[in-house]
């Protein structure tokens, strides 16, 4: 199939490209821009005038919730909603039912997603059997079955010693680490940041320093260890000095940010609204700033999704007792866009940590519209505006408390290896 | 920047009447004061003969307890059937929750009882705020206590407690002391002492047992006793739970009671005429002394009898809002 993206404004930061110019796809991969490849004849012509056309989105946390809590969602409704939101890779979070510990599950992932064909799967293995922190998973066979890299996915290492021979075992393979900081004692039975509103609605809080200390003691052991690390949905603004200096010393480690975490904040918890129950939570303004800070200096390569479906009843009890979390898919792109509108950054910039950023991240060839790579491009519409309705999303979970609020900017057409697999209704 | 619902005001009607009764904050000194007028009022009528009225004839009140009280649940039903309303007592802490039925349908079955007042006290804070969003226009909510959130009936009637002995509060010197972190009561009395005008409000305990910048709320923190207790005209005493000891927030009793206990040596700090207050159960020796607790200055059982009325003042006010909201309703319907 050939395809032909017509004067659209290509931005792919990967390449410093921002100008209105033709798109060529054919058999698979990125054929050309601007001028048209010898002997090409497109099957379908797409205008994309006044449409940005960039590099599909690349989503570092998502939560597809298959194996085990397909009631919450499933591959392939999760990886539609993906489609839908201009994503055309993403990582799928470890903690599934079982848990992403052996090879039969990694590749029983990539097998759905591979037939849902909407976006790709990479999913996420994990650190220690069943996420207990204590023995070593199979990384070296989970890493030859596809797992992109490897996390314990919020759980606990109650040992120092277990934790350090984890990241030296990883390291030998050169395996990347993801790090979902938090002591467990510090944040045990909390809900919400732990501030002003915590003590006035009395929910029980996360001190922010129930991240800030896991985030010192892993940057001393990946200091020690030399194992490739990256640090996942940040949530407050020490966190993120502790990273930047980190940096600043020379250690290698990224870093990214769910959306949420970068537009809300715990005074939104007023009224005990379980839709903004997420975990990290939603903290201060201070911590916002902080965050939002650390985009504009790179210390955060990525902004994700943190993606997590829940179905009606997890959500329906008094606050503490809900399930956390925020269906994100396909709000990622349009909330993102508020950051350029509020002039926090520039729309390449905001493409950047969404595609290329979270891409070398990951250390994948992706998240660039170079000629000869795979064609995985997202196209939008930056001024359309659109409400957000439970019918109009098409993750299982309609989790957001987006909804019923009206966004600029939406995808027009998803394609994934030179396939379309989403167009807008309309 | 985003459209989210105001969550502002839930308990009030378009005309600012109180239809639910969920937490002091938010609520206006002219509200609070109406509620305390129409308490004292309730007041006389319980010493007469004939202790009925007719104001909750033909409601139906039921109480739910997911949480045990015998106090509070007394005082509710009382007050209910003194107002002329039939009660439907359930304990529901032993009954469905165990069997894995949720709240929501625990709610939607009580409502196909055709409840006019749901009271409610629950361990979880924002309990009854969910069930005010879940239930149907036509049933008011009344907050017996949720988790550490609020306990607005038990503030109100330490209130018009305060108010009856000191006459009112623009000039009052009031601490509170003990175990604010986990009290719903502190909470609510705190927001309860700032709406109506009380200039000088103290918290005293140790940091371990303070929340987080609970000095934004106006009140002054003090760790020293006898320096917080000094000249003030009130003191309200918590009770302090066993398991504080368990959990590194306190050493021991013996050392909190030596340090924030009130003994008579410590309450000759206060103001001659200052008052003790404590919500209850009272634990003798651990928070306060027996002869503070039964002395002259404690007036620990007005609070309960205050308490009736109070109840009783919150009931009839949110049935009236409820009433007129319905009446709207009705007329907009028609319309």
């Amino acid at each position: 199939m050939q395809l032909l993206i017509q004067g659209g404004r290509i931005i792919d930061p990967a390449q410093q490209l921002d100008q209105v110019a033709d798109l060529y796809i054919a058999k698979g991969r990125i054929a050309a821009i601007g001028e048209a490849p010898p002997e090409f004849v497109a099957d379908e012509v797409i205008d994309a005038t006044d449409q940005i056309v960039c590099p599909g989105l690349i989503d570092l946390s998502a939560h597809l919730r298959e194996p085990g809590q397909t009631q919450k969602g499933s591959i392939a409704t999760e990886t539609a909603a993906a489609a839908a939101g201009g994503i055309t890779t993403l990582v799928a979070s470890p903690n599934t039912h079982p848990v992403v510990d052996s090879t039969a599950v990694a590749e029983l992932i990539q097998d759905r997603a591979s037939d849902a064909g909407m976006t790709r799967v990479l999913p996420m293995g994990a650190l220690t059997q069943g996420l207990k922190g204590e023995q070593l998973a199979p990384l070296h066979a989970l890493a030859s079955a596809g797992c992109i890299g490897f996390s314990n996915a919020r759980q606990p290492f109650d040992s120092s010693l277990v934790l350090i021979r984890t990241l030296e075992y990883a390291a030998t393979h050169n395996l990347l680490v993801v790090f979902q900081a938090e002591d467990r004692a510090l944040a045990a039975g909390g809900c919400m940041h732990e501030g002003t509103t915590s003590t006035r609605l009395g929910l029980n809080g996360i001190p922010s320093v129930a991240e800030t200390i896991e985030v010192s003691r892993c940057l001393l052991l990946i200091e020690e260890t030399g194992v490739r690390a990256h640090f996942g949905q940040l949530s407050n603004a020490q966190s993120v000095l502790l990273v930047q200096q980190a940096r600043e010393r020379g250690l290698n480690v990224t870093a990214d940010v769910a959306i949420h975490n970068l537009l809300l904040t715990d005074d939104h918890i007023d009224g005990f609204n379980s839709l903004f129950h997420v975990i990290p939570p939603l903290r201060s303004q201070l911590d916002r700033a902080g965050l939002r800070q650390g985009l504009v200096t790179d210390t955060i390569d990525a902004i994700c999704s943190d993606h997590q479906p829940q179905d009606d009843i997890a959500k329906e009890a008094p606050f503490a007792a809900t399930e956390p979390g925020i269906s994100g898919l396909e709000t990622l792109l349009s909330l993102g866009l508020m950051l350029v509108d509020q002039q926090l950054l520039e729309l390449p910039q905001l493409i950047e940590k969404l595609t290329f950023g979270p891409a070398r991240v990951l250390g994948i060839e992706a998240g660039s519209l170079e000629p000869g790579t795979d064609a995985d491009v997202c196209v939008f519409d930056p001024n359309k505006r659109w409400t957000v309705t439970k019918d109009a999303l098409k993750s299982r979970g309609k989790n957001t408390p987006f909804i019923n609020c009206e966004l600029t900017g939406r995808v027009t057409l998803t394609i994934l290896d030179g396939k379309p697999v989403y167009r807008s209704p309309e | 920047m985003f459209n989210f619902p105001d969550p502002k005001n839930v308990q009030l009607t378009d005309d600012g009447q109180l239809k639910h009764f969920l937490t002091i904050e938010g609520l206006s000194e002219g509200i609070l004061l109406e509620l305390l007028d129409t308490a004292d009022s309730f007041v006389d009528m319980s010493e007469q003969q004939v202790k009925k009225l007719p104001l909750l004839r033909g409601k139906t009140v039921a109480n739910l307890f997911f949480e045990n009280s015998t106090r509070t649940l007394s005082t509710f039903e009382l007050a209910a059937k003194r107002l002329s309303a039939d009660v439907l007592n359930l304990n529901i802490n032993t009954s469905s929750t165990k069997k894995g039925e949720t709240l929501k349908d625990t709610l939607m079955t009580l409502e196909a009882m055709h409840s006019d007042m749901f009271v409610v006290r629950h361990s979880d804070s924002g309990a009854a705020h969910f069930i005010a969003s879940q239930v149907t226009p036509n049933v008011a909510i009344i907050n017996a206590g949720d988790g550490r959130h609020a306990h607005p009936t038990q503030a109100m009637l330490d209130m018009m407690t305060i108010r009856r002995h000191k006459g009112g509060f623009k000039h009052l010197k009031v601490a509170i002391v003990g175990d604010i972190l986990h009290s719903r009561v502190a909470r609510s009395q705190i927001h309860a002492l700032r709406t109506l005008g009380v200039p000088d409000i103290r918290l005293i305990a140790p940091r371990t047992l303070l929340p987080t910048n609970v000095e934004a709320f106006g009140a002054r923190i003090y760790s020293d006793m006898t320096e917080g207790l000094r000249e003030v005209d009130v003191v309200i005493m918590l009770r302090l739970q066993k398991e504080r000891m368990s959990t590194a927030l306190l050493p021991n009793e013996s050392e909190f009671y030596k340090l924030y206990g009130l003994s008579e040596e410590k309450l000759a700090f206060a103001h001659p005429e200052a008052i003790v207050m404590h919500p209850g159960p009272i634990n003798r020796g651990v928070e306060i002394a027996s002869s503070v607790a039964d002395g002259p200055r404690s007036v620990i059982l007005n609070q309960v009898t205050n308490g009736i009325s109070v109840r009783m003042a919150v009931m009839s006010m949110a049935m009236s809002g409820q009433v007129a909201e319905r009446a709207k309703r009705q007329e907009q319907g028609e319309r």
